[in-house]
């Protein structure tokens, strides 16, 4: 609606005096409400032209020219707070918080003891405080209505996000002001905008939990700021300040050094068993009766003893095993890069049939409605029959095949390293496809709502199974090949910027996220109220999954890609030191 | 049949032993009415249909809410595609021109969201669609907000907004206006979460729901289409109700009606148009103190 601009006065030709000229734009089609924005206008140059502090701009001038109006300023040589936080990639310093909210105080002192009546700003915000070029705070745009219009239906005036809940109800008292101040203060410390918020809920926020680096002195005098019930607040300004100069006083001293976590088991964590390969393990086991079925670089499908981790048998194949093992009907279906699926029995060992493709197989069987379904490099999607392993039909696609088919109701649903997504029928016939910008290796989960996977292109995509219409897209930082995890309304995903991403599965709104040290490629479990999820940086982490809050990691000597599996409290985790480890969930 | 029919009765009725042993009586009229209603028309392929009604209430001379229903079934390869949009907003009345910013926000959402889906309707030639529906949706709500504050700056309105495509609904919604799946067996949820500080105190424990419901300021919104820089618009995607109807409505109809009330009225309606008509009168009834606008939607077949 308006802009602002820099300008020369050319009263005074043989100096440079820089003025801001505000103006505003009437674009107002209906002449009664123009009449309005122009009366709100006049109403800010008189106030202003009234006031007097170094916080406050001077006014010059102001003027109306057919649909524009012009406020002539003190020109400003800075930056308001909120650019401020934005350019500024990390928390900062209380200090300098503390030395513009003192100022803040001292303005806003100033405007409520102002006669015949005081002056409510109404409007606190990080983006109406300027910082000069000396670094003090200047505040700027008195430009709002100042009386709250109670209509039949009103709506805010104010900033919402920062202002009390009083001033919704159209009460405007110094102590609206001291609480916008300290919803100022509150996002300035932890960078969260209470904009993005639900109103009034800065304490569900303690700043400390977000910035440890603040301190209690500090935190203590925001949250009275923000107290819900005016008289719970300060009363005045000026006992504001005293509070944060107290504050200045106690904390001037260099801050102790505090922990920036909470109890958080790292060391303490010890393996049930472990059990060596001889070569990487980059896929996920599987469970069945007592027995643990994990496949290896070194080419063998592994059965060991779920309990103690003791070698049963191994079945070796002429290629590595990185595909999950299904068991049906006693029997372990896997895939290997020798081309073939290998079904063999799940007490024995002993080979049961083999089927051929013509390339290798890096996708995950999926045992439905009588097939095994398994992609291959060999650009095909395969439907086995799982009597007579011989192939029901196969459907052809752009690329190789990595991810693991996703089954519901009657689609079988599979993507592939050309970025093509394909729904196909149990026929064989398409019923739908959907292009991906880069290859889709990650596997699908989802209900009968929605389809989630996440891509190449560092996208989670949620689209709807019966069509293939993106219900919404969420952008991840850095590509994905990480399978997503779906439950109740979240959806966690990892990614090779080393984050676990939780998001909400109706909104797509990000819940939570966890940094890791390294690419996040396998895929997260759920357990009880804990997420597992493994990352290159070698460790399995166990998370709140509510929260995305650490409960403890365990380091393994090698990267983790493949998926923990949680059973009977119980983590299996394969790493690419070889081994594979039991760890109590 | 008829013929049988009236032979039965006919022979029957003088016999008074069977009257003894039957222990039946006559179904009323509303009895009847009612088992008429609930045999929904069926039709072998699946579409969206819906009604709407609107009413300026008893007690205000303007209506400020704006209302906007499309349905359409389009063939597709993977079946029959139900698209439809359904927009309810509400404008501010303390403020100057509601109604400009009501009807800006349904022109501008409905605008930008048909030429995505439908250009062939704007003699734009089409693209592939690279957008979410949700961004679409969010995108949508943007150009509203802008048009809003460049058409009418200062005034605000509501938003509630249904985008129907296939059995998947993904709404944008801002302010008091709501949206319901009602159910055949009489449940209803609310789909939608008002923007308003009566509703916030409730959640946050500050009021119960009794006092809500005589909460002074009952008409403060916190967030507003038209309103604030940064706007942020609840946008969400859930399944169509099935069986189930959908409803979106301005405070004008939730504001006086029960959650029962609206049940009846629908369930008491042969047709989706009767049950607007119905909903619309109750509210009358109640006092009508404010505009009303309803839009219901149905997936049938």
């Amino acid at each position: 609606m308006g802009s602002v601009y820099r300008a020369r006065d050319m009263h005074f030709p043989n100096v440079t005096k820089l003025v801001a000229v505000k103006e505003m734009i009437n674009t107002a089609p209906d002449p009664l409400v123009r009449e309005t924005i122009v009366q709100n206008f006049e109403r800010e140059a008189n106030l202003l032209a009234t006031l007097h502090h170094p916080a406050i701009p001077r006014i010059y001038d102001y003027f109306t020219m057919e649909s524009r109006s012009y406020l002539v300023l003190e020109f400003i040589l800075g930056k308001d707070i909120e650019a401020v936080v934005t350019e500024t990639s990390s928390f900062l310093p209380e200090s300098q918080v503390l030395n513009w909210a003192i100022e803040l105080c001292d303005v806003l002192d100033y405007l409520h003891k102002h006669k015949p009546d005081p002056i409510i700003f109404r409007d606190m915000k990080p983006s109406n405080v300027m910082i000069n070029h000396n670094g003090d705070v200047i505040l700027v745009d008195f430009g709002i209505a100042k009386t709250f219009q109670t209509g039949i239906k009103g709506t805010m005036i104010g900033t919402e996000g920062y202002s009390p809940p009083e001033q919704y109800r159209g009460e405007a008292t110094p102590s609206a002001d001291i609480y916008a101040l300290g919803a100022t203060l509150h996002h300035v410390l932890t960078r969260r905008d209470p904009r993005l918020e639900p109103p009034f809920s800065f304490l569900e926020r303690p700043i400390r939990r977000i910035n440890p680096e603040v301190s209690s002195e500090m935190e203590e005098v925001v949250n009275r700021a923000l107290e819900y019930n005016p008289e719970d607040r300060f009363p005045t300004a000026s006992d504001m300040k005293q509070a944060l100069t107290q504050v200045a006083r106690k904390t001037g001293a260099p801050i102790a050094a505090r922990p920036t976590t909470g109890p958080v088991n790292t060391g303490g964590i010890k393996p049930l068993w472990s059990f060596k390969c001889e070569d990487e393990i980059r896929g996920a086991p599987a469970i069945f009766q007592g027995v643990l079925y994990v496949g290896s670089y070194d080419n063998n499908l592994y059965a060991l003893n779920a309990a103690d981790g003791k070698f049963q048998w191994k079945y070796p194949t002429d290629g590595g095993v990185v595909t999950r093992p299904v068991v049906f009907d006693g029997n372990v279906f896997f895939g290997s890069q020798d081309k073939r699926l290998h079904v063999v029995s799940a007490r024995t060992g002993k080979v049961v049939w083999t089927y051929y493709t013509d390339g290798p197989i890096h996708s995950s069987p999926r045992i439905a409605e009588g097939h095994v379904f398994f992609g291959s490099d060999d650009n095909y999607l395969h439907a086995v029959n799982l009597n007579s392993g011989r192939m029901a039909w196969r459907f052809e696609t752009a690329d190789a095949v990595h991810s693991t088919p996703f089954v519901i109701r009657d689609l079988v649903y599979v993507g592939c390293e050309s970025g093509d997504y394909y729904a196909v029928d149990f026929r064989g016939d398409l019923k739908w496809r959907f292009h991906a910008k880069r290859a889709i290796t990650a596997s699908t989960v989802g209900t009968e709502q929605a389809l989630y996977f996440s891509s190449l292109d560092s996208t989670l995509y949620a689209l709807d199974p019966r069509n293939g219409w993106v219900l919404w897209r969420f952008r991840l930082g850095k590509p994905s090949i990480s399978t997503p995890c779906l439950v109740e309304e979240l959806v966690f995903v990892g990614a090779s910027d080393g984050i676990i991403y939780a998001v909400e599965s109706r909104t797509s709104k990000e819940a939570w996220r966890f940094k890791t040290d390294h690419q996040v490629n396998g895929s997260p479990v759920v357990f009880k109220d804990s997420l597992y999820c493994g990352s290159v940086d070698g460790n399995l982490y166990c998370l709140e999954y509510r929260t995305g809050r650490l409960r403890w990691k365990f380091n393994t000597g090698g990267a983790i890609t493949g998926t923990p599996l949680v059973h009977d409290d119980i983590v299996y985790v394969g790493s690419t030191d070889h081994q594979i480890y039991a760890l109590l969930a | 049949m008829d013929k049988f029919l009236r032979w039965l009765s006919a022979n029957r009725r003088p016999s008074a032993s069977a009257q003894d042993v039957a222990n039946t009586a006559p179904l009323s009229e509303q009895q009847i009415q009612a088992i008429v209603n609930n045999q929904n028309p069926h039709f072998d392929l699946q579409q969206l249909i819906s009604a709407s009604g609107q009413s300026v209430g008893k007690q205000r001379e303007l209506n400020e809410d704006s209302l906007l229903a499309i349905t359409m079934t389009a063939a597709g390869n993977s079946g029959n595609l139900p698209f439809g949009l359904y927009i309810v907003a509400d404008g501010m009345g303390g403020h100057q021109f509601g109604e400009v910013a009501s009807s800006a926000a349904i022109r501008t959402v409905a605008g930008y969201v048909m030429r995505k889906f439908h250009p062939y309707l704007f003699h734009i030639k089409p693209e592939t669609i690279d957008e979410s529906f949700q961004e679409i949706m969010q995108n949508a709500v943007n150009e509203a907000q802008r048009a809003i504050q460049r058409e009418a700056p200062g005034s605000g309105t509501t938003l509630t907004a249904a985008l129907v495509i296939g059995q998947q609904i993904t709404f944008a919604h801002v302010g008091d206006s709501r949206a319901y799946f009602i159910y055949p067996d009489g449940r209803t949820e609310p789909i939608t979460r008002d923007h308003s500080l009566v509703k916030r105190l409730e959640e946050l424990g500050h009021i119960t729901a009794d006092e809500a419901v005589n909460y002074p300021h009952k008409n403060v919104l916190y967030r507003a289409l038209g309103q604030g820089e940064v706007l942020e618009p609840d946008i969400f995607t859930v399944g169509f109700p099935q069986p189930g109807y959908l409803m979106i409505c301005s405070d004008g109809l939730w504001g006086v009606l029960t959650e029962q009330d609206l049940v009846r009225s629908i369930n008491e309606s042969s047709s989706l148009q009767r049950a607007c008509q119905n909903l619309v009168n109750a509210a009358n009834a109640a006092g009508g103190p404010d505009n009303i606008s309803v839009i219901l939607a149905q997936l049938i077949g």
